[in-house]
């Protein structure tokens, strides 16, 4: 390890902008993502399960 | 063979792909975290500083897998857009729709990266150089991708005129690919090249091939994730789908 304190491996021998940024934007891109991907499929699941109650409701309706 | 091809064409319909791509969903996760914390501890615990760029040159740990990925989500992404356009089979228009996002965080990463790369070695965040504009125009045709196909409300026609976006915009991944050879530019040749030994230290490219593993899972997991919404947005008038969710 070429790391003597966490102050240095912090600097990135004077690139920290640059490691820091480029190492940063794909952590948060990619935290991102995935959390956008799962809220669209919660998001239909609860269209869905809304439409399928509202037609179970219509139907009881009917038969009263 | 008989059997397999079945088999196939089984989980090529979204009855049965849905609850699949459910359970690889957590596989991929799992591999994308395994290989990305071994990939991160050799990024900046093993591989050792270069002799010209310092630390600097660390960037390349997420800068180059970023960009493998931006092109070979294309083809991947153009294969299954041609196949639904040949076959018309519907699971594979809607892995292509949900391969593009992830393709465009992927490119737009790479020029992300690239441009904090070369801020502090070429001076300057970016150029119009041939490497460069290639990558920013395949950036440009994810993105033209999905507003075409958004634009589209008929989603078997916007299947059709994505699919055909997406063959022709294949001609970009080869200039790409070659850019740093065909022309003289500022972006440095290729570092691992099929004909010949890598170009750096062990460590590092094992960093580098951990990285792009974790890259490729990420990008597996997550357009796993987009399919299955997609899958219900466009299936939800049928039976199936109406007992899918509980």
């Amino acid at each position: 390890m070429q790391w003597n304190s966490v102050g240095e491996f912090l600097a990135m021998g004077g690139y920290a902008l640059y490691v820091w940024g480029s190492f940063g934007a794909c952590l948060v891109l990619m935290v991102v993502e995935p959390f956008l991907a799962s809220r669209r499929l919660r998001e239909v699941r609860r269209s869905l399960i809304r439409e399928r109650l509202a037609d179970e409701l219509e139907s009881q309706q009917r038969t009263q | 063979m008989r059997q397999s091809l079945i088999h196939w064409f089984k989980y090529g319909s979204p009855q049965s792909f849905y609850p699949l791509a459910g359970r690889m969903i957590p596989w991929f996760w799992a591999a994308a975290a395994l290989f990305g914390i071994a990939g991160l501890w050799i990024s900046f615990f093993v591989a050792p500083t270069d002799a010209q760029q310092g630390e600097g040159y660390r960037i390349i740990f997420v800068h180059v897998p970023a960009s493998w990925m931006s092109m070979f989500i294309y083809l991947v992404m153009a294969f299954w857009a041609g196949l639904g356009l040949a076959l018309n089979t519907r699971v594979s228009a809607m892995m292509a729709q949900a391969l593009a996002p992830t393709g465009a965080l992927m490119a737009a990463l790479s020029l992300l990266t690239g441009a904090f790369w070369g801020k502090p070695m070429w001076g300057t965040w970016w150029v119009w150089d041939a490497r460069l504009t290639s990558e920013l125009i395949l950036f440009f045709l994810y993105l033209g991708f999905m507003a075409l196909q958004a634009a589209i409300d008929d989603p078997r026609r916007a299947d059709k005129a994505g699919a055909i976006l997406a063959l022709v915009g294949v001609v970009n991944i080869p200039i790409i690919y070659f850019s740093v050879k065909w022309w003289n530019t500022l972006h440095q040749g290729s570092t691992i090249n099929l004909t010949k030994a890598p170009s750096m230290a062990q460590t590092m490219l094992w960093g580098m091939l951990l990285m792009a593993l974790a890259f490729w899972m990420y990008s597996i997991a997550v357009a796993l994730m987009r399919v299955r919404a997609i899958i219900l947005e466009r299936e939800r008038h049928t039976e199936w789908v109406k007992h899918a969710v509980e």
